[in-house]
């Protein structure tokens, strides 16, 4: 097979595609929402336009409470997202580090990371903040 | 018609298609999930549309054009409207990334069988597929319903619980392949089972050089984590029944429904083609590198382009072979397996799957240090 020559087409921003696609999507999303908006029947009920419950009326309206584990889930998950977020740039490089001899030094470097990250982990485990019940 | 016009316009018609693509694979896979259940659960399911029944949701879909336009009287209308719309979003974008077949060389054009070619592909596709949990929110405090708000709730919970078991099995990839592009690992995957362990080159030639025999334990991380990230069974606490009658789509009906569907769908199949893209060579044909499946068809063609055009349509079928087994292997999943308890599902992510996954990346790193070494 002879090489493929550098990208001819596609070439440029690939961040332009996703802009164009983007705005492309919700579009089509609009728009097919416009059409059912137009095209279906309309029959006015007052009953049909009350939120669904088990039958009698809603009594609250939209301020239900919200257990806290969710918020806790929540900070938890940024917390150890942006640790992983920081070990793809040393996956990325890892085979180059070793290539150049340094190999010993980012595993240990991300073996201390790791450490932190396992500790975290244990931690939050030992102080029941992953319990739901 | 300048070279930089041709080369937008045929750039910006190639992500409709790929986007259409995808929305028109939702009918079939939709189709594909009744009959499968209909036949696991000894029914017939739908075979009164067309053919075997296949025309059922395109009917479907007239049918939802002209239902009733609804609208929750304590729900927010921008919210409510909004939450459909922005659920195709993520789906389309991460869908665009994954490369569907051979890059087609024509002339001194390459046109690339993707919808763009981002060079740092999984970090693009994790930052748009996150995405999803804004519209399962947008719809759960749009609705003004507490079903939908504890589903909403519920669900992004789970998807966010499930991303670091999904984000660190990625890691182990990216230390095996060395690289975030999507179409580089695809390449690196030909031809049989190869690697140096410590100067010695091994071959298991009875083998493809697949990424599912380096990182297993992370191939199945990384597959249990798809299915809680589309919410599929065994995960779909968003929408147990017993529980939360729809979860965070209760108050939506006709067509807004079947755009969460798309939606839905879509995601497994972002799911499927990336855990095909990782584990199982991609759009590469098992055993044989691109090169030499050129060199066969150029050998039966005699014809330089042609054999381009053959190995691009023979990758794209094998593309969608892997993608269609996995999808189906969705569908077995969800009528084999029960759902999870609400605290097993979270004990399932957190103590279970994220020890093992970092075990995972420090096997594989310790692994990659002794054979480099």
């Amino acid at each position: 097979m002879p090489q493929l020559i550098p990208a001819t087409i596609n070439s440029g921003l690939p961040l332009a595609g996703v802009l164009f696609l983007a705005t492309f999507v919700l579009l089509f999303g609009s728009f097919l929402l416009f059409l059912a908006s137009k095209l279906g029947t309309r029959k006015y009920d007052p009953v049909k336009y009350q939120s669904y419950e088990c039958g009698i009326p809603a009594q609250e309206k939209k301020d239900t409470k919200i257990s806290v584990k969710f918020y806790l889930t929540a900070i938890l998950f940024i917390v150890f997202d942006i640790e992983i977020i920081f070990m793809y740039p040393w996956a990325r490089t890892f085979k180059e580090f070793i290539d150049s001899g340094n190999g010993l030094y980012i595993l240990a470097s991300m073996g201390f990371f790791l450490f932190v990250f396992i500790f975290g982990l244990f931690w939050e485990v030992k102080s029941k903040a992953l319990e739901w019940d | 018609m300048g070279k930089d016009v041709f080369e937008v316009t045929i750039n910006c018609i190639k992500l409709i298609v790929v986007f259409l693509m995808m929305v028109q694979a939702v009918p079939i896979l939709v189709w594909l999930e009744r009959r499968g259940s209909a036949f696991i659960q000894n029914r017939f399911g739908p075979n009164r549309v067309g053919p075997l029944g296949l025309v059922q949701l395109l009917a479907d879909a007239v049918k939802f054009l002209f239902k009733e336009e609804f609208f929750p009287e304590n729900g927010t209308k921008f919210l409510y409207y909004a939450a459909p719309v922005v659920a195709l979003v993520p789906a389309t974008l991460a869908y665009c990334a994954i490369p569907l077949g051979h890059p087609l060389q024509y002339g001194e054009y390459l046109f690339r069988l993707q919808g763009f070619d981002v060079n740092v592909g999984i970090v693009y596709v994790l930052g748009v597929s996150g995405l999803a949990a804004y519209a399962i929110l947008l719809a759960g405090f749009g609705s003004g319903n507490k079903y939908s708000l504890l589903g909403a709730l519920r669900a992004s919970a789970q998807i966010i619980s499930y991303e670091l078991a999904l984000g660190l099995s990625i890691v182990g990839i990216i230390l095996l392949y060395g690289t975030f592009n999507l179409n580089e690992m695809v390449a690196m995957q030909q031809g049989p089972l190869s690697f140096s362990f410590r100067g010695h080159e091994i071959l298991v030639s009875w083998l493809p050089n697949w990424g599912i025999f380096y990182q297993p334990l992370g191939f199945v991380l990384f597959f249990a984590s798809i299915f809680a990230e589309s919410n599929r069974l065994p995960f779909d606490l968003a929408e147990g029944e017993a529980e939360l009658v729809a979860g965070f789509h209760v108050e939506y009906g006709g067509f807004k429904m079947l755009l969460f569907f798309i939606g839905e769908y879509g995601h497994m199949m972002v799911g499927s083609g990336l855990l095909a893209t990782f584990y199982m060579g991609g759009y590469g044909i098992p055993y044989i590198t691109n090169q030499a499946l050129w060199q066969t068809f150029m050998d039966w063609t005699q014809d330089g382009q042609l054999a381009h055009i053959l190995v691009s349509a023979a990758t794209f079928a094998m593309f969608s072979f892997k993608l269609a087994l996995c999808l189906w292997f969705f569908v077995q999943v969800r009528w084999t397996l029960p759902r999870f308890r609400y605290d097993q599902l979270m004990d399932l992510g957190w103590k279970t799957m994220l020890p093992w996954a970092l075990f995972n990346v420090i096997a594989t790193a310790l692994f990659i240090f002794v054979a480099h070494g």
